[in-house]
């Protein structure tokens, strides 16, 4: 099945909208947050209209429901990453939160000084400041995947610093600015092999790719439910259920226990047990009639679709004198293009393209050391997903071309 | 054409009078907007009764930053250190003469935040210095 985005652009009210009078929006920020179809906001508004209670306690019909529908949404995040149990399935906030949970208790449980942690250039700010903060606490070390100029991990130094014995490796998936999609495959198999446990930053890949969890072989996978249609407010940890077992709580409240005394309590069991306090249910509820919505259109035929973008995008970016754009070519990296315009601010760029209703990124993107790496301050980031059209790239050029001409 | 690339913003950009480093100076301060990773850098040559008599800034940035900073080193020339201290953040879009949302208001205010965190002579520019 392939994906007419035309079509599915019907579902989404707000690429509808106009920025200003006459002049209709091209969002080309998903990398940062996905717009929402009607399915997830009408799911959302449901519940609210009709099932709202709070879970897992009460024994009323309303609490009964909600309870159903905040678990089918596990086991739909189950299903979607073809986990071996919902019970694997933790909810959060959001990746970010799902990280410093895996450095609060796996780390601390099982990190001493000295112990090697090996991460790559190209994080988002997310999983690295989780681990510096616990090299601070624990003297642990820190060593990096270096991306080379061609925007690809460098599996060469990766395999040396494996010598070394890493206690983990946490990599993102498909960095958000490069696009670069890692060989998760062979970076967990070799983790493995040196004895290290695995985390895969999937902010960028569940939403964009098929991702198996079993096929990976990963301890631990991470992602946030507003970048796949969703809501914010909730995200994932996934994890085998053995580290999940042995892992301390987290936050400790209501939900997370089985017994509490005066002076004590006993954990509950997986998943709650990394689920304290009222969880973001109507979040959930919303994140399982996103999951619907991509699994009916595939996420075979979702990567297909971006692909043809991407390789649009990357060859008419090319077309622009002075335009450079960052990371590798199509055929290693997902729908995202960063770029840098010579001699113009990507700010600059961002806020004169937003005139003609282009929505694009600028900045560092919260990945400020892969900026430095390169050199450079701030890219201009536009990217993709399933309602993006090859028009909207052609709007992105004319306004390219546009600031170009107001620079002189 | 959007009033926020006036001719004189892209003008102040690509031809600033005010771009450079006083050395000897006798106020230096610079920072970063986190945000965008825009950098100003500040230093002032002040007489014996604290009038300013030299300004000039360095750094990279968008053109609102840039031009921001170089109109407010024309600004604070011939002014007291008391009246530097004095300005704030609706003196800056003055200069400007643009408006502008949340995110850009700090790139057009990060001039005044290193300036102001120079002349009272802080460690770091905080935002307080330019509400």
């Amino acid at each position: 099945m392939t994906i007419d985005p035309v079509r599915i652009r019907k579902d989404f009210p707000i690429l509808e909208r106009e920025v200003r009078p006459g002049v209709p929006l091209v969002y080309l920020d998903s990398t940062a947050t996905t717009q929402k179809p009607v399915a997830v906001l009408n799911a959302m508004e449901d519940f609210y209209r009709r099932n709202n209670a709070n879970i897992h306690r009460g024994v009323h019909t309303l609490a009964e429901e909600s309870t159903a529908l905040y678990e089918q949404a596990r086991e739909k995040v189950s299903k979607f990453i073809n986990s071996p149990s919902s019970r694997q399935v933790i909810f959060t906030r959001n990746a970010t939160e799902s990280i410093n949970l895996v450095a609060y208790t796996w780390g601390r449980a099982n990190l001493k000084a000295g112990d090697l942690l090996i991460l790559t250039e190209m994080e988002h700010h997310s999983n690295l400041v989780p681990w510096h903060m616990l090299t601070a606490e624990r003297g642990v070390e820190l060593e990096f995947i270096p991306v080379t100029e061609a925007g690809l991990l460098d599996l060469d130094v990766y395999r040396q610093l494996l010598e070394r014995k890493p206690k983990l490796v946490a990599f993102t998936h498909m960095s958000n600015v490069l696009g670069t999609i890692s060989p998760a495959q062979e970076i967990i198999q070799h983790a493995h092999a040196a004895g290290a446990v695995t985390l895969v930053d999937g902010a960028q890949s569940v939403p964009h790719l098929p991702v198996d969890v079993q096929a990976l072989d990963a301890d631990f996978l991470v992602f946030s439910a507003h970048k796949m249609l969703g809501p914010t407010g909730i995200g994932v940890l996934y994890g085998k259920a053995e580290l999940l077992e042995s892992m301390p709580p987290f936050l400790g409240g209501g939900d997370m226990i089985k017994t509490v005394k005066l002076r004590s309590f006993i954990p509950n069991s997986l998943p709650h047990k990394f689920e304290a306090g009222t969880p973001a249910i109507a979040e959930a509820v919303g994140f399982g009639a996103a999951m619907d919505y991509l699994e009916e259109l595939g996420m075979q035929a979702v990567a297909a679709h971006e692909h043809v973008l991407i390789e649009y995008a990357l060859d008419r970016l090319a077309e622009i004198p002075g335009v450079k754009v960052f990371g590798p070519s199509a055929k290693y990296k997902g729908g995202v293009a960063s770029f840098t315009l010579e001699g113009i601010h990507p700010h600059d760029v961002a806020q004169i393209v937003d005139m003609d209703g282009v929505a694009v990124r600028a900045g560092h993107h919260c990945a400020q050391p892969l900026h430095e790496k390169f050199g450079i301050p701030a890219t201009t980031r536009a990217s993709f997903y399933i309602y993006s059209t090859l028009d909207d790239v052609d709007r992105l050029v004319d306004g390219i071309y546009k600031v170009k001409k107001i620079f002189g | 054409m959007d009033d926020l690339y006036r001719d004189q913003i892209i003008d102040r950009y690509k031809n600033p009078q005010y771009r450079g480093h006083l050395d000897p100076h006798d106020i230096h301060f610079e920072d970063d907007n986190p945000l965008c990773g825009d950098h100003i850098e500040v230093t002032l040559r002040v007489d014996g009764e604290g009038k300013v008599v030299g300004a000039a800034f360095d750094g990279r940035g968008c053109a609102i930053s840039q031009a921001s900073a170089d109109l407010l080193m024309e600004t604070v020339m011939g002014k007291s250190l008391d009246e530097v201290k004095a300005l704030n953040k609706q003196d800056v879009l003055d200069l400007l003469g643009i408006e502008l949302g949340p995110v850009r208001l700090k790139c057009a205010l990060l001039p005044l935040k290193v300036l102001k965190a120079g002349v009272y002579g802080l460690g770091e520019a905080s935002d307080d210095l330019v509400e």
